[in-house]
């Protein structure tokens, strides 16, 4: 039976939690509500409140606290309710946790799990992509599945990884996505990315939710003659750069998409790459798509104009293509 | 993940009962006085060579903050703390480091930014820590340490020990929302947590009226549901008793205890400031209060000590330091080429 993105990540909580005891979540209302997303649902009833811990709402707190817990041995997996309010624990983020193993050799193996993304008619208080916050910060390990699969897998080695993991979920994809999953324990490594599709003459670098919108133009695409590759990066820090690589020199094209808003996301820092590496491979310009630099509307017209979709993707592709 | 295997030191201060002139059977409450005496002149004389003589001779940089005056509250609470116990020291802290058996040596190297310093030389000076010896390195942001050090607190519950943890700060770190996070969350799950405050009555040139609207630090415990107390944080074997009240109450299960320290500062902020913004009648005042003239008088009053114990005692200190500041002084800086290395684990691939 297939398993949603949402139950993916439940169920590769729940095995960490069985197979090591270390391993403890915390959070606001994660132990009897099962989490504003009911990511952690029933995760109670079997591990117990020493286990599933309710806190107060204190993001910093929350950080805080969960550095201490690792740097005593235990695996500790914070939730924030939503990735926007991950700002009122910036500081412990970047300042402390990031820093500790360079500064003073005390690795804080945390993961940070940030519900993210639009899409849902959140507001600019409950649809940001803020993954450019912590990619610009070295010692963050910033983790944003787009698949069941890769959901389950990242979460486990995200908590088996021995570095703090910003883990983005989005909250479009929870119980959009589905697929069968691979039997018994299976890990997806951190820092690298997996050709999504396949493709000859293009490609798409994205991630998240944008994996699926690439995904939809290249199957429109295809009825048109063109084959566009998609790599879903999974993981920004560390980048996997030589997959990106790999894939334009054999395109020549590349058309990099991301859902966070254009100026400083981290698309630019891919077509940096791409133009620094393979330019002479490269037969056109690298595009970027990326939302506008405005918070995150809420009013669906609004919103819709806001977020790429397969239309807004499906010009820069053509233009593109024609190039 | 390798957990740092705890290392436990053994207490150079211990060494003393050999060196000390009377090899009679000391009480207990004389070994105290003993002990924070010399650990009070030594990070007196190694502060004051840090900020009144490298410092100013240009081979130590950056940021030198010390806790002149303010001896006796890491001292006092050091000597309560049991070797499990995990420490947060403040930036006025540094007694806590030698007496967790960190050595002169390395202390030196790191404010010379060594290879050698607890932190290689990414961190300068007090920004230093050790988790095999369970003393966390300081966070720059004030009162960030609080909610850690709950977490760790946290940690020590789950794991069903009856270790402590003890967090340090000064009275302006008390206006931030961590320290007021941290607590709250350590309250409700009642972690083992002692707050350690020392109010020295300035939080760099800012005043505690222009700090905090209440009199007492202590008086923000009751918003927390915590016990509080106000100690002498001058008089080190004060501060050790309210420790030691403390970490018996979070010992037992009770959860966090505030304690607040009274005491001054007794220099700047940091090296730089010449604190002209502090009325000279207070330094006079608090001067007649200083922690180690206190205990070098307790220890004579009690017949604990004679006075050429006490001079040896500063004696050794000034010669362990002398040693120590010529051995880091002539030890390797890093190599550039380390640059890259320890921003995340390395794997073998
Ligand atoms: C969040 C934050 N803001 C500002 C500073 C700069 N700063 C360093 S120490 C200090 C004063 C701290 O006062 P207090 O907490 O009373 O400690 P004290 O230095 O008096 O021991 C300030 C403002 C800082 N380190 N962190």
């Amino acid at each position: 039976m297939p398993t949603t993105y949402v139950e993916a990540i439940r169920e590769g909580l729940r095995e960490e939690m069985e197979r090591d005891p270390n391993v403890f979540l915390l959070g606001e209302d994660i132990g009897i509500y099962g989490g504003a997303f009911k990511v952690t649902q029933g995760l109670l009833d079997q591990f117990g409140g020493r286990r599933i811990v309710d806190t107060p709402i204190s993001e910093s707190a929350i950080v805080g606290a969960a550095i201490g817990a690792s740097f005593m041995g235990l695996r500790p997996v914070a939730e924030m309710q939503f990735a926007d309010f991950i700002s009122c624990g910036f500081d412990q983020i970047v300042n402390f946790a990031a820093k500790c193993r360079y500064r003073w050799n005390a690795p804080a193996p945390l993961v940070l799990r940030a519900p993210c993304g639009g899409g849902i008619h959140g507001g600019p208080y409950h649809s940001q992509q803020n993954e450019a916050w912590f990619t610009h910060t070295p010692g963050l390990k910033v983790v944003l599945p787009a698949t069941a699969r890769d959901a389950k897998g990242l979460i486990k080695s995200a908590i088996r990884d021995n570095d703090p993991v910003i883990f983005y979920e989005h909250k479009a994809l929870y119980r959009r996505v589905k697929e069968d999953l691979p039997e018994g324990d299976y890990t997806v490594p951190i820092g690298k990315a997996s050709v999504h599709r396949e493709g000859r003459h293009m490609s798409i670098v994205t991630y998240s939710a944008m994996v699926h919108v690439a995904a939809e133009v290249a199957a429109l695409m295809e009825r048109e003659g063109l084959s566009i590759e998609v790599i879903d990066l999974r993981t920004l820090t560390p980048l996997d750069e030589e997959t990106i690589l790999a894939s334009v020199r054999k395109t020549s094209k590349a058309i990099v998409l991301h859902e966070a808003n254009l100026t400083g996301g981290f698309g630019g820092e891919i077509a940096a790459r791409i133009t620094e590496k393979a330019f002479e491979y490269l037969d056109g310009p690298v595009l970027r798509l990326a939302a506008p630099d405005t918070p995150v509307p809420f009013s669906p017209p609004l919103e819709e104009a806001y977020l790429p979709n397969a239309q807004k993707l499906l010009e820069k592709v053509r233009w593109l293509a024609a190039y | 993940m390798t957990v740092a295997k705890l290392e436990l030191s053994t207490d150079p201060a211990l060494k003393l009962d050999a060196d000390s002139s009377s090899g009679a059977k000391l009480s207990p409450r004389a070994e105290l006085a003993r002990r924070a005496l010399y650990y009070m002149s030594l990070m007196r004389e190694a502060e004051d060579r840090i900020e009144r003589k490298l410092y100013r001779q240009g081979k130590i940089l950056g940021g030198v903050y010390v806790g002149r005056g303010q001896e006796a509250i890491p001292v006092g609470a050091g000597l309560a703390a049991r070797p499990e116990d995990v420490l947060f020291p403040s930036h006025r802290d540094l007694a806590l480091y030698f007496m967790r058996g960190i050595s002169l040596r390395e202390v030196f190297a790191q404010y010379m930014g060594r290879a050698a310093g607890l932190t290689r030389g990414r961190d300068g000076n007090m920004h230093m820590g050790d988790l095999r010896k369970r003393i966390v390195a300081i966070i720059s942001a004030m009162a960030a340490s609080v909610p850690v050090a709950a977490g760790a607190a946290m940690a020590l519950k789950y794991q069903g020990k009856d270790d402590v943890v003890f967090v340090f700060f000064g009275d302006g770190a008390t206006s931030r929302g961590d320290w007021h996070e941290g607590i709250n969350l350590a309250a409700v799950q009642k972690a083992p947590l002692v707050l350690l405050c020392n109010n020295n009555q300035y939080a760099y040139s800012t005043p505690l009226d222009k700090q905090m609207a209440c009199a007492n630090v202590a008086d923000r415990a009751p918003g927390y549901g915590i016990p509080a107390e106000i100690a002498d944080g001058n008089d080190p074997l004060a501060v050790y008793d309210a420790c030691e009240r403390a970490a018996a109450h979070a010992r037992s299960g009770n959860g966090p205890y505030l304690i607040e320290c009274k005491t001054f500062r007794m220099t700047g902020h940091s090296a730089h400031d010449p604190a002209d913004y502090v009325p000279k009648e207070l330094f006079e005042l608090w001067e007649q209060r200083c922690p180690i003239r206190r205990v070098e008088r307790r220890l004579l009053d009690e017949g604990w000590d004679s006075p050429a114990a006490i001079e040896a005692v500063h004696a050794r200190v000034r010669r362990e330091i002398d040693e120590a500041i010529e051995w880091a002084e002539n030890s390797p800086y890093p190599d550039p080429s380390e640059l890259l290395d320890g921003v995340f684990e390395r794997k073998e691939s």
